[in-house]
């Protein structure tokens, strides 16, 4: 496979926004009738005179890419992270460019990591999953093992619990990738865990599991029975492929509509057992610290979530005229019920159409068409409702609730601060 | 096969999950993996539960946990547990916890002591993972928790003693209560909810988004 080479991190959208294309078609006149000029990006100079190589030549045959990439002009989409956040880049976190991408599902070669002690990379024949503990026939399956199961394939989002978690005393980061990237969805195959406890018999007192990575951090979190049985699983594939190592290949934990660092990668080992273990993730982490001193425990799932994707930081307004508000809506409830848009940062808000499909614990798109007169200020927000009634808070109502030092679990609704040259901030309103 | 049996497995096929029990084409116990024996499960058993489950046999203090400390932690951690740029501080944060900077230690945060020998084990030195003895994890247990003023310098900590270690922050966490956040209504506003918005922060005035690169392979 061809290393993509590293672009700086000034998108397309932002060089051609820089270059002056936009802001002349957004200070242009809007004139009336038939005859508006629409925006042409710069370099951009409709139909040419000269036909292009690319039209007379050949291209590389069907042996040039026997694994594709994409087109080397989307060098932009790719993860970034966030030096200044952790100590090294072995225990870390890069973001997915959900600004960039489409649709509900994120491509495998964008979907946010999170590794703490780096990317293990694991010979599928050397690995083993083993099932112990308060169980009738403690067992060992091999990759091949778990393909002896009849799998499911179900789309679903993940999400660490800490996304958006630098926006929690004011607007820090500038863009959605970064205050709302650690965040992806996917089609997962794999084998429900009841198939494999049902496979290997539980004992009465079987009430909590415990998932462990094979990974040099072999992470570990405890998981109550009833969720373990009820929709969780192990998965191989991940978006019509094996997972990819950076994912936890050959196997790892899913855990719909719950915090990321539970759906463990690597998976080696789940114990059954009555108690949690309270392990390092699920004390020292991932727990969430109130003002009083006190903190929640096992915050496991990810409450009704949505981010505006564009215009956005990163894809700023390009001229007056007709456009279209996109963006994700997600809730670890189940389905996404309603999406409400705002433009002048909370005061009014219209009901944004949703696109199918609408599925529990899994990214929804919006699509609300939108016209901008090309000069006035805009503060765009969404706020989504799930299914259960629950209603997406803003930073206010959260930091009213919870503080500012809770770190995890900050689903509040974004402002995207529309200055009238048609570039795009992150702010914070009251 | 004869035809009315052959439709019957069909459907039950058909059915997925349901017909579980009673599909004969689903594996029976004992058909896939491999049966694991007490000394292969032991190799993996790692975990250590707050009522003692899973620590092994062995014991270690403070004082014999200080050479430990400064050849395998220290480099990140700091000879005192004052951590090293942006490596965790495991010393201190006691009362720190509801001010604007609270300091998450084992002392100050950290429920049960048995948290600290299982991770450890399982994760510690960061790069060098499971290398350590049984002996070397319960004497640098005793050094971070005498670090922490939980136990004197020549506390013996072993399987029998560390369970029985009350952490200072024990009582300091409450089972999920969500949805905590107050909503003035079921029914959320749709028209006039604000009289005046007020921008409070931006983003780019904090500065401190990576512009250039930050680009992830």
């Amino acid at each position: 496979m061809t290393q993509k080479t590293i672009q700086p991190h000034t998108s397309l959208d932002r060089r051609r926004f820089l270059s002056g294309g936009a802001k002349m078609a957004a200070v242009g006149a809007v004139s009336g009738g038939l005859t508006a000029v629409g925006f042409r990006p710069a370099g951009a100079a409709g139909i040419p005179e000269e036909l292009p190589d690319h039209s007379r030549y050949l291209g590389p045959g069907v042996t040039d890419q026997p694994y594709g990439t994409p087109s080397q002009y989307e060098a932009h989409v790719i993860r970034r992270n966030v030096e200044w956040l952790t100590g090294s880049t072995e225990s870390s976190i890069n973001f997915t460019p959900l600004q960039d991408l489409h649709g509900i599902i994120t491509p495998n070669g964008v979907f946010f990591e999170r590794h703490h002690s780096g990317r293990a990379d694991i010979d599928p024949a050397q690995h083993q999953l083993m099932i112990h503990g308060l169980v009738e026939r403690p067992i060992s399956l091999s990759v091949p093992d778990l393909l002896r199961f009849r799998p499911v394939d179900r789309i679903f989002f993940t999400e660490c619990a800490a996304n958006g978690g630098m926006e929690w005393r004011g607007a820090q980061l500038n863009g959605v990738q970064f205050t709302r990237g650690m965040l992806g969805c996917a089609q997962w195959t794999g084998i429900p865990l009841r198939t494999l406890f049902d496979y290997v018999g539980l004992k009465p007192k079987a009430k909590w599991v415990l998932a462990e990575g094979a990974d040099a951090a072999a992470l570990t979190r405890s998981i109550p029975m009833d969720k373990a049985l009820d929709d969780c699983m192990v998965a191989f594939g991940q978006n019509g492929e094996m997972l990819r190592p950076g994912q936890g290949y050959p196997m790892r934990l899913v855990v719909p509509g719950w915090e990321g660092n539970m759906w463990v990668k690597w998976l080696r080992r789940l114990e059954v057992g009555d108690e949690p273990w309270y392990t390092r993730w699920e004390t020292s982490k991932y727990t969430d610290l109130l003002p009083n001193g006190k903190a929640y425990k096992f915050t496991w799932v990810q409450e009704a979530n949505s981010v505006i994707t564009s215009p956005s930081p990163e894809k700023p307004m390009n001229g007056a005229g007709p456009h279209v508000i996109r963006g994700l809506a997600w809730s670890g409830n189940g389905r996404i019920k309603r999406v409400d848009v705002s433009m002048d940062g909370g005061k009014n808000w219209i009901t944004a159409p949703l696109e199918e499909p609408i599925l529990p614990k899994a990214l929804t798109r919006f699509y609300l068409p939108f016209r901008w007169d090309g000069k006035s200020s805009l503060m765009l927000q969404s706020r989504a409702m799930d299914e259960t009634g629950y209603v997406q808070p803003t930073i206010v109502d959260l930091r009213n609730a919870r503080g500012t030092n809770s770190i995890y679990h900050n689903n509040s609704i974004m402002t995207w601060l529309v200055n009238p040259t048609g570039e795009v901030e992150n702010v914070q309103v009251a | 096969m004869s035809k009315s049996l052959k439709i019957l497995t069909l459907g039950l096929l058909a059915t997925g999950g349901a017909a579980f029990a009673a599909d004969p084409n689903l594996p029976k116990p004992g058909e896939i993996g491999s049966a694991v024996t007490p000394q292969e499960i032991a190799r993996w058993d790692i975990d250590v539960r707050p009522d003692g489950l899973g620590l092994p046999p062995g014991q270690g203090t403070a004082e014999e946990g200080e050479q430990v400390w400064m050849d395998n932690c220290a480099a990140c951690h700091g000879e005192f547990g004052e951590g090293v740029d942006r490596w965790p501080v495991l010393m201190g944060g006691v009362d720190s916890l509801s001010s604007d900077s609270p300091v998450k230690t084992p002392g100050s945060y950290w429920p049960y002591a048995t948290t600290i020998y299982d991770y450890v084990y399982r994760a510690m030195p960061f790069g060098n993972a499971q290398s350590l003895t049984p002996d070397e994890v319960y004497a640098l247990t005793a050094y971070i928790l005498n670090m922490d003023e939980v136990v004197p310098s020549d506390f013996v900590v072993n399987a029998e003693t560390l369970p029985k270690v009350e952490m200072p922050n024990r009582d300091g966490f409450i089972d999920d209560p969500r949805p905590d956040v107050k909503v003035a209504s079921q029914e959320p506003c749709m028209k006039d909810c604000v009289k005046e918005v007020k921008i409070t922060g931006h983003a780019r005035k904090i500065d401190v988004t990576p512009e250039e690169g930050g680009g992830v392979e």
